[in-house]
């Protein structure tokens, strides 16, 4: 884990001092993902640059496992860290496998376990091996590139990864392949990383923890989640977006709020006239119809007035079925799009799960900024 | 690949020219060169002209690179323009005039000359080795220093073959100029190729005269072809990948 | 010093060399340019042929000047004008043709597209084109390429000295093979400070020939 003590950078003296950073303190805990996020000149690159002394702190202590990087060789540390940046920074002059090769080889590991370690690291990544190792970075696609930046980051299998913007300079739909398959590595690896990063989205999407950063200073130190429903104040509020209620949403999954047993159901062999008798009894609004555990779609009683025979003849079908892991921003999208209040999950084979309804939803998010609501009140109006 | 193939071309047609109009003398010149009493003097200029650019290269090149190296490193950058300003006055001076000097300081013979050679040759080494590492994209020298790479290792494995390409430009435009002034040296005392050249001239003997031209000739595109050839020794592949 | 003494004493001679010296120079590089400038603006239109004229120059420029005037000299002794100023000229003109030739086509070529674009579209023809914003644009580059050619041919024009051709190289020539040390001095100062004056004035022409827009840019971009 890594430790900023009341960390201080000033650039410059006397009059033409800029503070970078002022009195910044937090911890980035074990196997943990912490963006470190903010606008351009909030102090979270240098944040990163302090961390492996590519920059010298001007007050303050980082410790990594308990040692002050102060009291260890420069060198060797930055060899124990891994290292990715945006500009990703492959030599030209060397192979792939070589570029992956640069920090085992500082650190002595005999030619076997090296290129070993290259073929490893370039199967980690999705690139072939046999295809790759030889061709030079002039060769590769831009995406390619930068999944050898993260091998190379990789390569001397470091606890701990600095990682300062690296998907930057891919293009947007490249990029989230990128960021997913760099989740699912880091599920296995379990690395401790710091993850420099501008774009909010990519804050949420891959932060264990997000540093929010404003002019030098740590505004909030919180999960995604904490940030998006209660932002400390208006900086926070805005960076994150007027959308927030539905970035949070975009957390959140059907299995959260699903209703696995709701009592407005109906078979598809029930009697319309019956069927409407329950309706009318109960005083449900629509009926979700089941077929052999499957859901065929749904009829209120406006459908069934006067009307007789197996419901089933005078469904209206669903649109579509929903999965368990359906992010609810997801299912609020359909639900405006087809213009439906309620939709129904199904399993791989079809087979009726529960239901989510447009109530649910605005449950839900109305429970997250019941805090926020109460805070607000406390601050001073505008 | 593609300018070395060109330069081969041009070597092989230059010298069906210079061989085609040779022969258009060579009642004078072929016998001349087969004269046996002649023929051990031709060679032995001939050597002793590739001796005095040999030297003087290399210690043209040894300097131009680490005085280029030197001043590229953080301590020295900001010295870097006035000593390019410097040196560049010296390229400035005709050869002749430096080779003159020379003598006035150093008395006659080789050892002027290749001090004066020397000091010819260093300018476009040295201006090359610096803009050649001057220009290695920064984020390359950031993403080394990150990876935890001394700085001697940055140097040696990205900034120096990253400027290679530049740099041997420098030697080779220095070569061949050096090449043409070894041929003046002889004014010096220093002997090489240029004894024939300018004997042929006061003596109006076209072969002498010739027996030394041709040879100066082929020597500088030889040397030019040579030194594309070397490029494709010390540039890495992956750098000749966007030509 | 003594050879200031000389300068001093033989003052009217070194005025005569010198203006010999500046006069073979500049002949040759008011005939060089004309032929030169067009060349490269040609190939500029018709790339096929660039890259085989500008190997030819570029061959030119690695055959040593002295070898040239000894190359020259059986051919042109047939007219009986092996010697003198002649083949010096000659041979400044050809050595001249690539940085000439070779400043003017990359100087043409860096003219950024979207600015001929934009000036074909507004009406120019080929002509007004080169005329209003090509050269322009490109004048400083060439008058760089002068500039080298300018400090070469006072170089190559101090050989010269050697085939006849008068010049401040005489005095380094009967300097050595009269042993007087300073007549070689005053001839090496003398023709080195003519190129760094040369050298200078070519600069400051090429700065006052860049257009104000260009410098602003460049300043900006630093």
């Amino acid at each position: 884990m890594i430790t900023y003590e009341s960390v201080t950078k000033i650039f410059g003296t006397g009059r033409d001092a800029v503070t970078a950073l002022d009195n910044v303190s937090f911890t980035i805990p074990k196997g943990e993902i912490v963006v470190f996020l903010g606008p351009s000149g909030c102090g979270k690159t240098t944040t990163l640059r302090l961390t492996n002394r590519l920059e010298t702190l001007t007050r303050g202590n980082i410790t990594i496992e308990d040692q002050n990087i102060m009291d260890m060789d420069v060198v060797e540390l930055r060899q124990r860290l891994g290292y990715v940046i945006q500009a990703i920074g492959l030599f030209p002059n060397k192979t792939i496998a070589e570029n992956i090769a640069v920090v085992p080889k500082l650190l002595g590991w005999d030619k076997k376990r090296i290129w070993e370690r290259v073929d490893e690291l370039l199967r980690m990544t999705n690139l072939e091996p046999e295809l790759y190792r030889d061709r030079f970075p002039a060769e590769l696609s831009g995406g390619q590139q930068q999944r050898v930046g993260v091998a190379r980051g990789l390569a001397a299998d470091p606890d701990i990864l600095l990682m300062d913007e690296p998907f930057g300079a891919i293009d947007p739909i490249n990029r989230e392949q990128i960021q997913n398959e760099f989740l699912k590595l880091q599920a296995k690896l379990k690395k401790t990383i710091a993850f420099v990063s501008h774009d909010i989205h990519e804050a949420i999407k891959m932060g264990d923890h997000i540093a929010l950063f404003d002019r030098g200073r740590l505004i909030q130190y919180e999960t995604p989640e904490v940030i998006l429903t209660q932002p400390k104040n208006k900086f926070v509020a805005d960076f994150v977006g007027a959308d927030r209620a539905l970035k949070v949403l975009g957390l959140m999954k059907v299995s959260d709020v699903i209703n696995r047993k709701p009592k407005n159901i109906l078979r598809g062999e029930d009697d319309a006239r019956e069927a409407l008798k329950f309706l009318d009894e109960k005083g449900f609004r629509y009926g979700i119809v089941i077929e052999q555990d499957r859901p065929i779609g749904y009829v209120n009683q406006k459908m069934l007035k006067y009307e007789s025979g197996p419901v089933r003849e005078f469904v209206e079908p669903f649109p579509l079925f929903l999965k368990e892991r359906t992010s609810l921003r997801d299912v609020l999208s359909f639900m405006l799009m087809y213009d439906e209040v309620t939709l129904c999950a199904v399993d791989e084979d079809g087979r009726f799960g529960g239901t989510v309804t447009y109530n649910d939803i605005q449950k839900v998010v109305r429970e997250s900024y019941a805090d926020e609501a109460e805070s607000r009140e406390d601050e001073v109006s505008p | 690949m593609n300018r070395l193939l060109g330069k081969l071309n041009r070597l092989i047609i230059a010298s069906i020219i210079l061989i085609a109009g040779v022969t258009a003398e060579r009642t004078g010149l072929i016998e001349y060169l087969s004269d046996p009493y002649e023929y051990p003097v031709l060679f032995e200029l001939f050597l002793q002209h590739l001796y005095i650019v040999t030297v003087s290269m290399t210690f043209a090149t040894i300097i131009g690179i680490v005085a280029g190296i030197i001043l590229t490193r953080q301590r020295f950058r900001r010295y870097a323009g006035v000593c390019m300003y410097i040196i560049g006055l010296g390229q400035t001076i005709p050869s002749l005039a430096v080779l003159a000097l020379a003598m006035s300081f150093l008395g006659i013979g080789t050892r002027p000359a290749i001090f004066a050679l020397t000091i010819y040759s260093i300018l476009p080494i040295a201006r090359n080795t610096l803009a050649g590492i001057t220009a290695v994209p920064a984020s390359l020298i950031d993403a080394g220093r990150g990876m935890g790479m001394p700085p001697l290792r940055i140097l040696m494995e990205v900034e120096i073959p990253n400027a290679m390409q530049v740099i041997l430009t420098g030697f080779r435009v220095a070569l061949i100029i050096n090449i043409g002034t070894a041929a003046l040296s002889y004014v010096i005392g220093a002997g090489g190729l240029g004894d024939l050249i300018f004997t042929g001239i006061s003596l109006m003997q076209t072969e002498k005269l010739l027996a030394g031209a041709i040879p100066v000739t082929l020597l500088a595109l030889t040397a030019d072809f040579l030194s594309e050839l070397l490029g494709l020794l010390l540039v890495s592949k992956g750098l000749r990948l966007s030509d | 010093m003594s050879t200031l003494q000389f300068m001093l004493d033989n003052s009217a001679q070194v005025f005569f060399l010198s203006w010999e010296h500046i006069w073979i120079v500049g002949l040759s590089l008011l005939i060089a340019t004309p032929i030169g400038v067009p060349l490269g603006i040609l190939i500029t239109r018709h790339e096929q042929f660039a890259s085989r004229v500008l190997g030819g120059a570029n061959i030119l420029m690695t055959v040593p000047s002295i070898a040239l005037f000894g190359l020259m000299l059986p051919i042109l002794s047939v007219f009986d004008m092996g010697l003198g100023k002649v083949p010096a000229v000659i041979a400044l003109v050809l050595y001249s043709q690539l940085p000439i030739i070779r400043n003017t086509y990359t100087a043409i070529r860096n003219v950024p597209p979207s600015l001929v674009d934009a000036a074909r579209g507004m009406g120019m023809d080929k002509w007004k084109r080169l005329r209003e914003v090509e050269i322009p644009l490109a004048t400083p580059v060439i008058i760089a390429g002068l500039r080298t050619a300018a400090v070469m041919n006072i170089g190559i024009a101090a050989i010269a000295a050697y085939i006849g051709s008068g010049g401040l190289g005489v005095y380094i020539q009967q300097g050595i093979e009269r042993v007087y040390p300073e007549m070689i001095l005053s001839g090496a100062i003398l023709v080195s400070i003519l190129a760094v004056i040369v050298d200078g004035a070519m600069a400051a022409l090429e700065k006052a020939v860049t257009p104000e827009g260009i410098k602003v840019q460049r300043r900006l971009m630093r």
